[in-house]
């Protein structure tokens, strides 16, 4: 089962007269190997939607299965209200932005973005396509072929070539992945204005959370098949309920800790012989241990025995191991007393002072902060190599 | 991985039934045939019809009397085999590696002159190689060549013809395998203090093994059963094993004799083709 | 100075001689279309004229040789074009039982000498009775056998280069499958069908071995070639070669020009340089 028993209240089974996008209990297996295990998912419409998570979690099966490239092992696939999941992919009304972007390389610009609507024999296919491109800005391009534009052209008439089917659906398969940093920023924003005109459920899949962060109002996060956890992308950042998740979206410090008291309103444990407490609605940990994570922006660094301005956890002894000034901030490494590296992000406002490797230094943060997880999953679950998403 | 990489299903069979059945007709049965005949009795007659007494003997008598232009055949077509290796691995590796924007266009000029007939292009050799034309002039006076000597009706006509006509499947082949190679690669070698000698012999040469062993191959097999360069610019002592087994069937109407020495031919080749794949180790060919 | 950059073009002029090396028998098939030989039987230039091409049939059988060879060039190729394409799409789209002994069938007629088809083939008709009836279609059916194999390899590879997105791509803007195969498969796949059909072609076409065991009393235009060479070669034969070489490079020529015209509007201007600064090194 999908880890939906503690995430937000999205769905709600059983809703009639619910017309966007849902998808109950499906799965798809290839043989042995199930790429995508007993997902639910209610996508509201007119939403922008993210499914993030790293290669290999079937977020993209998950796509193909919505726009009928695939079809369920089991499970079934509702928009509208009607019953997608075994209708073919040229009998739904959902249109997909590939990550390749497969571009009809033997038809110019214009004939590609009119490709659907010839199919469907709609009239008034001139003004249309003129009027699209005129949107994508594409318009001198027009008789062009795909090989003759650049990476970001090609990526506008995948979109305008989808888009100009009014589907319900828009399914977008990583279709920044290939552009380079600038184009990929702008062409975000892009989308994102795009959606908000149009005002069609968009469904975008990426591996870069900073990506999903930005774009989509309701990300869900998977993971080897499943759904993690799906929120906003503020509520799935300050308050992850899976180490899978604190790793993926950010980076996280996640500390030993054993639970010592749970009280109405707030959970104390004891961290490496210091008291720590967590607020309830914050600690997702049932068993007598659980980690504690915080955030490195949220954590101070002080010297020993300063007043912080952050009453609550503090937490001393630490020994600066590692000090990276990267301009915006400053990233610390902190050894604790009990041999952990802990990471903290300084933003370099000017008022306080940098330290430097070696020194001795105490940290403190509020406890609205911290959150505690279940201490049988992995702590370095989600965690990527280098600070891309 | 997903539903779409391959269909199963009846319609593959149907598409594939009608070549793969005209493929089995007329290459698969037909070595049945030519086994059949190879023993029949050779005292029958295309005339009067042929006995079969599984004749084994027929393949004796064939060996005796024709070993020569069988030795001849494999030598010959070893030989143009070699030449076209040097020649296609410089051109292809020529196009390959320093043609740049032109490499498309060499690509397909070399195959263009091997558009124009066969038959017309081996004639112009006998021109070229005629005993009072330039090239044999010019061998004369740098003294490669006796003072009477020809080039025509010796085995080196022969084989220049062989390794002209043959050249393109060698070419191909290699050039697909030399064009795959990383040049990053051979910047990696020279970085590690590997000259440009040593360079080609242990990055650039193995790596492009494949198209060599498949090159090769396509260009002997053809070759060692060639016959109408040995007939235009060679003499009967130039004769190869092809010429044999048409001018006995055409000619001497002796079918069992024909068959048995190109079942000969066959096995010689399978044989030679199994012992060099399994020495160069690519299973890839196909 | 010199030697500098021969050495760094050594490998470059050596292919381009090896290059030259293989027009140089063009070159007289072309000028001995030109020829007005003094003795049949002695085959070297002695005048220039105009005659050979004035008078191309001037042997009619020739001719007749000729038209024969365009005749079953044309037959072979449309029959193994249409099977061997076939053949291509089940190879590489289908998975049944025996696709890999298929592709070994594919393979081996490519790779063995032309003596031992023909002659099987020989055997195969003699002994099915048709000893008398050697001729048209026997040749054909012989041309049919080994251009197939040359078709399949071709259109397969074609075929498997494709771009799997774009047939689902199609399929996700309402095509239905028979939409997407001639408006998007078939369109992309053409160029191989095309290259295969002429390579098909000339294959036949200039196809003596086989031919002339199986041929009877037909004569194709190689083994009217051989029959004159012991005779007395008329030049008119040359002057076939030298159309044939025309056509050839006429084709090579046209493709380049296509490929250079679409270069050039691909590098100018505002495209040209939003290119530069925009796409990313795939």
């Amino acid at each position: 089962m999908s880890q939906v028993a503690e995430q937000d209240a999205t769905s709600v089974p059983g809703d009639e007269g619910f017309d966007g996008l849902r998808l109950r209990e499906v799965t798809k297996s290839f043989g042995a190997f199930t790429a995508v295990d007993m997902l639910d998912l209610d996508i509201p419409s007119g939403s922008f939607f993210a499914l993030l998570g790293p290669s290999g979690c079937g977020k993209t099966t998950t796509l193909r299965m919505v726009a009928g490239l695939e079809t369920p092992t089991s499970g079934s696939i509702t928009l509208g209200g009607e019953d997608i999941t075994f209708a073919k992919p040229y009998r739904r009304p959902v249109n997909t932005v590939f990550q390749s972007y497969a571009l009809f390389p033997h038809l110019d610009i214009f004939e590609n973005v009119a490709f659907g609507l010839r199919r469907r024999k709609k009239s008034d296919v001139d003004a249309q396509v003129n009027q699209m491109l005129e949107l994508v800005e594409l318009t001198s391009q027009a008789r062009k072929k795909p090989a003759q534009l650049s990476g970001g052209q090609q990526q506008r008439v995948a979109l305008a070539r989808a888009l100009i089917n009014e589907p319900q659906v828009l399914l977008l398969d990583e279709p920044l992945g290939a552009l380079d940093l600038k184009l990929r920023r702008s062409m975000q924003i892009e989308i994102k204005r795009i959606q908000n005109e149009v005002g069609q459920t968009f469904v975008h899949v990426t591996h870069d959370q900073e990506e999903a962060m930005t774009m989509a109002d309701t990300v869900a996060v998977m993971n080897a098949g499943i759904i993690e956890q799906m929120g906003s992308p503020t509520d799935l950042y300050e308050n992850p309920r899976s180490t899978f998740v604190a790793n993926f979206l950010g980076q996280s410090n996640l500390i030993e800790s054993s639970v010592k008291d749970r009280a109405a309103d707030v959970v104390t444990v004891d961290m490496h012989g210091i008291g720590v407490s967590i607020p309830v609605a914050r600690a997702h940990a049932d068993g007598d241990k659980g980690w504690v994570g915080i955030r490195p922006e949220k954590v101070l660094i002080g010297e020993q025995g300063e007043q912080l301005d952050a009453p609550g956890n503090s937490v001393p002894g630490g020994v600066v191991s590692d000090v990276s000034f990267v301009g915006v901030s400053t990233q610390y490494l902190v050894r604790m007393p009990w041999g952990q590296e802990l990471q903290v992000f300084q933003q370099n406002t000017g008022h306080r002072r940098l330290f430097r490797q070696g020194e001795q230094v105490e940290l403190s943060w509020r406890p609205d902060y911290a959150f505690l997880l279940d201490y049988s999953q992995d702590a370095a679950a989600g965690a990527q190599r280098g600070s891309e998403g | 991985m997903s539903d779409f990489t391959r269909r199963r299903g009846a319609v593959g069979y149907l598409l594939l039934i009608p070549a793969a059945l005209w493929l089995v007709l007329f290459f698969v049965i037909p070595f049945y045939s030519l086994l059949a005949t190879s023993l029949y009795d050779p005292s029958g007659s295309d005339f009067r019809g042929y006995e079969m007494t599984y004749e084994w003997s027929n393949y004796q008598h064939a060996l005796q009397d024709y070993w020569r232009p069988l030795v001849r055949s494999l030598l010959y077509g070893g030989v143009a085999t070699l030449l076209c290796l040097i020649l296609g691995y410089v051109l292809a590796y020529a196009i390959a590696f320093k043609a740049g924007r032109w490499k498309n266009l060499m690509l397909v000029l070399v195959i263009a002159p091997f558009f124009t007939s066969f038959l017309v292009r081996t004639l112009s050799w006998k021109l070229i190689l005629a005993d009072d034309g330039l090239v044999v002039n010019t061998l004369q006076a740098v003294h490669l060549l006796g003072a009477d000597g020809r080039l025509l009706a010796t085995p080196v006509a022969v084989v220049a013809g062989l390794t002209y006509n043959f050249l393109p499947f060698m070419v191909l082949p290699l050039f697909a395998s030399i064009d795959k190679i990383d040049h990053r690669l051979i910047e990696a070698s020279s970085d590690l203090y590997a000259n440009p000698v040593v360079g080609f012999f242990k990055v650039t040469w193995p790596l492009s093994l494949p198209g060599v062993v498949s090159g090769t191959l396509l260009t002997f097999i053809p070759a060692a059963g060639d016959f109408i360069n040995a007939q235009l610019l060679g003499s009967p002592n130039q004769r190869m094993v092809g010429s044999v087994i048409q001018s006995l069937f055409t000619d001497a109407n002796d079918y069992p004799a024909a068959a048995a020495l190109s079942m000969i031919l066959m096995v010689i080749i399978v044989v030679m083709v199994f012992a060099y794949i399994r020495r160069a180790g690519t299973e890839e060919l196909l | 100075m010199i030697g500098r950059w021969l050495r760094d073009h050594l490998v470059l002029l050596l292919g381009l001689v090896v290059l030259a090396y293989t027009f140089i028998p063009i070159a007289v098939v072309v000028l001995m279309s030109f020829n007005a030989p003094e003795s049949r039987l002695v085959y070297q230039f002695d005048a220039f004229t105009l005659h050979n091409w004035l008078n191309p049939c001037e042997d009619p059988s020739m001719c007749e040789a000729l038209g024969r060879s365009v005749e079953i060039g044309l037959a072979s190729t449309l029959v193994a074009t249409i099977l061997g394409t076939l053949a291509a799409f089940a190879l590489v789209r289908y998975d049944f039982a025996g696709r890999s002994s298929s592709n070994l069938l594919i393979f081996l007629p490519m790779a063995s000498p032309e003596i031992v088809m023909g002659s099987s083939l020989l055997a195969l008709f003699v002994a099915s009775g048709f000893a008398g009836q050697l001729g048209f279609w026997t040749i054909l059916v012989a041309h049919i056998m080994f251009c197939l194999s040359f078709v399949v390899v071709t259109v397969r590879s074609r075929l498997a280069g494709l771009d799997d997105d774009l047939e689902q791509a199609a399929m996700d803007l309402y095509a239905t499958p028979s939409q997407t195969f001639w408006r998007v498969t078939f369109p992309l796949v053409f160029p191989g069908i095309l290259g295969a059909a002429l390579l098909s072609f000339s294959l036949s076409f200039d196809d003596f071995i086989i031919t002339n065991l199986n041929a009877g009393n037909t004569t194709t235009f190689p083994m009217y070639v051989w029959g004159v060479a012991q005779r007395g070669v008329p030049m008119q034969v040359n002057v076939v070669g030298t159309v044939m070489f025309l056509i050839s490079i006429a084709i090579v020529l046209a493709g380049e020009a296509r490929n250079r015209q679409r270069r050039r509007s691909l590098t100018a201007g505002p495209v040209g340089a939003e290119l530069a600064s925009a796409r990313r090194p795939s």
